[in-house]
């Protein structure tokens, strides 16, 4: 596995140009941007950022073309994607029940060791519904996989074969942000993260959501309600222990303990990383090796600068 | 001893013509000052009174004239938030006329007229109700529909979302008194806001009207066949819909409420998704005769009979109402009915009437509930 970069938001003020510069990549970077769905191929500004030595995946134009040659795999595609979105309103229902009770908890007067006892219980809870939806996202995967082997598809495959030779022709794969489920989607279809060969990976906004263990939805500032953040289903597992927030600036009130320590909380001992725009990530070897503007979120509800060093790997978890 | 408030100060400052014209060009009018409002009017009038329609205070509160000039005002404690619609009364001989506050630019309008407007403090306009130039803008469209059910045409009109595409599927929202909401509430420059935000997702919008509202809204049996029967097949037919029942929302105000209940009492789990806001739903507790008149008689029979065997008819319901509204009585009591039918069912009272800016300025809370939009999903 080779290096991989995490950035925030890239669409004013783009640094991965440099990040990438920074170790020495000058060759050609296959770009993904299935999260702009439609308007994947709209990619020129994002060409020119890296002075035109971009190959665009195109991997929903590729997804259409297997749905249109296909359409009894395209069926049951599409049944895999209601089953999960039934089971996320199901699983949200429930979150959003756990996270009222920890609020009321944290809320209560109550000896120390008693209140603390009861948050713990609380926040566990809520692990044990987190891991659960995981499990359930699992399970409808599994038996999709086995009942329609989608890499097996000649249609799929086809497009496969193809996706690998403009990497093997790639020094680095840059994923863009946009819609994290579809981005997610389409590159769990065609089995990207598998054909990596050692390329550097940047990803930015849901892009770096997608490539972690988990891909957690998140806003503390919804239009109406408290802002449930909860799990969507497991990424692509490209960097192992970390769960990037991109945007806090409009997207979290790191001002809030409570919030910044029921998040970290939940999902530790992953590294919970806030990545506002311009800021990036270098991590290698499980190990933050360099880092600019990112920011810690610690299940005690501090907000730190990112430093140097940080393991990132999810020990006994 | 001087008054805290500017109309006090000028009372007491012993006024002439020039104070007053002083005054009314120094302050805007109604003049807000924390919890109080002063209203005003000047002229010759035997009396001048403030109507309005705040459910618990009298309906029309008469102003006095500044001793000495030609001013009437009222001092009226408004609390914070509050936006009420108001006209004045005038009253020369036994000649009344009531009149849009002349010296107050903000009007709302119904289709009854207009109404003058009072923003207490910490009232303000949503800017998602204005035009946003970033926003691209939907379609609206007139449409007529031969209901065999209704025995005749329908017309309406149909929102289709800004670059919407054949290949995606769409929710459908059905709104009652569809042209009122396009022209009171702003509806279309709502639904291309809410879109543009990612706060909803991009739909289809169907503005239905009636032309017997009273009537079909009240619990019609036939309206409820044409919306579910005719109606709705016939845009899942014809439009890339979702054609499921969380990808169908129904929504109405004032009666248009009582059509979306009934509709959806009539046809269970039809529509996944209901707002209802200001629900005319009279009921009584003893006796088939609401106080409201004989209009409401059969949305009285429609209200006893839900009340008294409740049953989950939908998957989520909004509803909101104003606090000034003497439906907020109505609407509050059915809220743990519905809610121990097992529906998700969230309550929003504002301080405001019976209106169609206080349905709009709900509208953001209730659709981006109902009908969640993208917008944790889209991390740019």
């Amino acid at each position: 596995m080779g290096a991989v970069i995490l950035a925030g938001a890239q669409r004013f003020e783009p640094t991965i140009g440099a990040a990438l510069a920074a170790l020495g990549i000058d060759g050609t970077v296959a770009i993904v941007t299935a999260g702009w769905q439609e308007r994947e191929s709209e990619d020129e500004e994002l060409a020119a950022h890296l002075d035109g030595r971009t190959v665009n995946l195109r991997l929903h134009h590729r997804a259409d073309l297997v749905f249109a040659a296909d359409a009894e795999f395209r069926a049951a595609h599409h049944e895999r994607q209601r089953l999960l979105r039934f089971k996320q309103d199901f699983y949200r229902i429930r979150l959003e029940h756990e996270l009222e009770a920890n609020h009321v908890i944290r809320q209560r007067t109550a000896p120390d060791d008693i209140l603390a006892e009861e948050e713990r219980a609380s926040l566990n809870a809520i692990r044990i519904l987190d891991d659960y939806h995981l499990a359930q996202c699992a399970r409808i995967h599994r038996e999709f996989e086995e009942a329609h082997a989608p890499l097996e598809n000649p249609y799929v495959a086809a497009q496969r074969v193809q996706i690998a030779e403009v990497l093997a022709g790639a020094q680095a794969l840059a994923i863009a942000g946009g819609h994290v489920a579809s981005l997610l989607n389409r590159m769990r279809l065609f089995g990207v993260a598998e054909l990596l060969t050692g390329q550097t990976v940047v990803a930015w906004s849901a892009g770096a959501m997608a490539i972690g263990t988990r891909v957690v939805l998140f806003h503390d500032e919804p239009p109406q309600g408290a802002g449930a953040s909860e799990i969507l289903d497991a990424g692509l597992g490209l960097v192992d222990g970390v769960v990037p927030f991109p945007q806090p600036e409009t997207r979290l009130r790191l001002d809030d303990p409570e919030r910044v320590g029921v998040l970290a909380g939940r999902f530790a001992p992953a590294l919970c990383l806030a990545l506002p725009a311009r800021s990036t990530v270098l991590l290698e070897d499980g190990q933050v090796t360099q880092c600019d503007g990112a920011l810690r979120l610690s299940p005690d509800g501090s907000v730190a600068p990112l430093v140097a060093d940080t393991p990132t790997r999810e020990a006994g978890r | 001893m001087t008054g805290s408030l500017a109309i006090e100060r000028l009372r007491d400052a012993h006024p002439d013509g020039g104070k007053v014209d002083a005054f009314l060009a120094e302050h805007k009018i109604p003049l807000v000052e924390g919890h109080r409002a002063t209203f005003v009017w000047r002229g010759e009038a035997d009396r001048v009174c403030l109507r309005h329609w705040i459910f618990g205070l009298e309906s029309a509160q008469e102003l006095h004239r500044l001793e000495g000039t030609d001013l009437f005002y009222l001092v009226v404690e408004i609390p914070p938030r509050s936006r009420v619609e108001y006209k004045l009364e005038i009253w020369r001989g036994d000649h009344r006329e009531w009149i849009e506050d002349p010296r107050n630019p903000h009007r709302a309008r119904d289709p009854f007229g207009a109404n003058s407007v009072l923003a207490a403090e910490g009232y303000e306009v949503p800017e998602w109700t204005r035009e946003d130039p970033l926003a691209r803008a939907g379609r609206v469209e007139p449409f007529t529909f031969n209901s065999r059910t209704l025995g005749g045409p329908r017309s309406g009109h149909i929102y289709m979302p800004a670059r919407w595409r054949k290949t995606r599927r769409y929710p459908l929202l059905v709104v009652h008194d569809g042209g009122d909401y396009l022209k009171y509430a702003g509806m279309r420059v709502v639904l291309d806001n809410l879109i543009h935000r990612l706060e909803i997702p991009s739909l289809i919008a169907v503005f239905v009207d009636s032309p017997d509202r009273l009537n079909e809204y009240a619990n019609h049996e036939s309206h409820a066949r044409f919306l579910c029967e005719e109606l709705v097949p016939d845009l899942e037919r014809r439009l890339p819909l979702m054609a499921e029942p969380r990808g169908r929302c129904l929504m109405g105000a004032s009666f248009g409420a009582v059509a979306s209940l009934s509709a959806a009492v009539r046809y269970p789990n039809f529509w996944g998704r209901l707002l209802l806001q200001s629900g005319s739903f009279a009921f009584t507790d003893i006796g088939h005769r609401n106080h409201r008149g004989p209009v409401f008689d059969r949305v009285v029979e429609f209200m006893n009979a839900y009340r008294e065997d409740p049953s989950a008819v939908s998957e989520r319901v909004f509803v909101s109402c104003g606090v000034y509204e003497s439906l907020i009585y109505e609407n509050r009591s059915l809220i743990p009915l519905l809610d121990a039918t097992g529906m998700q069912v969230r309550l929003v009272e504002a301080r405001d009437g019976h209106n169609w800016e206080n349905w709009r300025d709900r509208l953001r809370e209730g659709l981006s509930w109902l009908l969640p939009g993208p917008l944790m999903m889209i991390y740019e």
